[in-house]
């Protein structure tokens, strides 16, 4: 055994595409990184930013949101909303000092069982790099007031 | 200090925040008076002398109803938030700061050494010896101590159990008003306290709830400064007209007094009901605007909200749900 990072990954997978993809790439006997946990919703348009931020807060070092490609999702337009909480939430994220990159958003029909499998390795290796989430990053860096702060500002 | 001693105990007390609390309180207009027949004021720094010593030397339990507003910021505040938890029987965390850390809160994203630098040597400070506080300074009379910042600022539910919640910042008068006259009626055997936890004097719905303005359909293609509209329509949602609103996620019970009048909607009233996290619920609201379906338009659009972590985590960023800095918030 190796002692190497082993990321926590929450997947929100779309009940009509992608849930069916990782069910294809399971029934196929694909191979993928086995750190995701995956939670099936109706629908990519169902996912509450809340979830994400509940995962990363439980202890989830990535999100990974999975739903139909663009134009094909089953209630219409639901998925572009997702597309649309995704990219604002990544911008509230990085203000918070959280790496964006922690959150995914993959498009995979329930056709593309290898596309799934080969994202959901791609995304753990990217988190391996990225390490745990680490939330004492900032408090390291805090100083105690009756140190010369000044100096360690300028440095 | 008052000498009747049959009259229920009252204590309010700021810990960091403005002021504006305080201000409200008093903005009760002639329901102040209610207050002092009612009530024996044990403590109340911006309006009466008491020393801590005096806190310290009443009995636990003592006090039946203490107004905390300001979050912790530094150990004094947190001695006395401690201190005023064992003197009294229910704790109000009064106002945006003591609930959800408000303002002082988004000095959470930055590390104290930071603050401490900008507060005492940026430009407009005149400080040539580059002279610092500290904890602890000796004088030839002793040793003078002033209170040690903490890393982060937390909601005062972080540092004591705190038995209700008056959001606002600062909260309503009139929600004030209604607060005060609920107790008095508890004091006096005709009304019963809500449960424990509850948020009271506030709605459970939202700001939109209250506004007066029209709602459509939204669908915006760019985001703008309120300042850069002329004129702002009167009567149509602001969030419709491309200003980034925070009532479809805030908490009712001001009467949505800023969209009432022009001005977008900031969130100083916190989470509604049923809110987990009050960013996550404004980051579903302002993608439903939206307008658009390719990623390159979306970020365009999203170019317009210059500060998204500081639209939608304006006074809500400590009582977050990611609380911005999880490691941190074990001070102690």
């Amino acid at each position: 055994m190796t002692d190497q990072f082993e990321p926590t990954i929450i997947g929100f997978t779309c009940n009509w595409c992608s849930y069916r993809a990782s069910d294809l790439a399971g029934t196929a006997r694909m191979k993928y990184a086995p750190n995701v946990r995956l939670i099936r919703l109706m629908c990519s348009g169902r996912l509450d930013p809340t979830f994400v931020l509940r995962a990363l807060s439980g202890g989830a070092d990535g999100v990974m949101i999975t739903g139909c490609h663009p134009g094909e999702c089953h209630y219409i337009e639901q998925n572009y909303k997702a597309l649309r909480r995704f990219l604002l939430l990544r911008r509230v994220l990085a203000g918070l000092g959280i790496e964006p990159e922690r959150v995914k958003l993959v498009w995979a029909s329930a056709a593309e069982g290898a596309r799934f499998a080969a994202e959901t390795t791609a995304f753990v290796e990217e988190i391996r790099k990225l390490g745990p989430l680490n939330w004492g990053k900032v408090s390291d860096e805090l100083s105690e007031i009756s140190e010369p702060v000044h100096e360690e500002v300028a440095a | 200090m008052t000498v009747n001693g049959n009259k229920p105990k009252f204590a309010m007390y700021w810990a960091a925040s403005c002021g504006g609390c305080e201000i409200a309180v008093l903005n009760i207009h002639e329901k102040i008076l209610d207050v002092d027949a009612n009530f024996d004021v044990v403590f109340w720094p911006v309006a009466m002398d008491a020393k801590y010593k005096d806190v310290e030397a009443m009995e636990d339990g003592s006090i039946l109803l203490t107004l905390f507003n300001g979050g912790i910021r530094n150990d004094e505040n947190e001695h006395i938030a401690k201190l005023l938890r064992r003197k009294s029987k229910i704790l109000v965390a009064f106002g945006s700061c003591a609930s959800e850390g408000c303002i002082p809160g988004l000095a959470n994203l930055s590390p104290v050494g930071e603050i401490v630098h900008t507060a005492f040597n940026t430009i407009t400070t005149d400080n040539p010896n580059e002279i610092y506080p500290r904890v602890s300074f000796d004088v030839p009379e002793g040793e003078l101590r002033i209170p040690k910042i903490e890393k982060v600022l937390r909601p005062l539910d972080l540092v004591v159990d705190v038995d209700y919640y008056m959001p606002g910042c600062p909260p309503e008068s009139h929600q004030i008003a209604a607060v005060v006259d609920l107790v008095i009626k508890v004091v006096k055997g005709e009304a019963e306290l809500p449960p424990k936890g509850s948020v009271i004097g506030a709605g459970d719905s939202t700001v939109c709830d209250e506004c007066p303005r029209a709602r459509n359909v939204k669908i915006i293609k760019e985001f703008k400064r309120i300042q850069d509209i002329a004129p702002v329509d009167p009567t149509l949602c602001l969030l419709e007209q491309g200003i980034p609103c925070n009532g479809p996620a805030t908490r009712s019970g001001c009467n949505a007094r800023c969209p009432g009048v022009g001005a977008q909607c900031i969130g100083c009233y916190g989470p509604a009901e049923g809110v987990m996290d009050y960013g996550a619920r404004l980051i579903t609201a302002f993608s439903s605007v939206i307008d658009a379906t390719e990623p390159e338009e979306i970020d365009r659009i999203l170019d317009g909200i210059p500060d998204p972590t500081g639209q939608v985590y304006r006074f809500n960023l400590a009582g977050s749900l990611l609380k911005a800095n999880r490691e941190a918030w074990k001070v102690k």
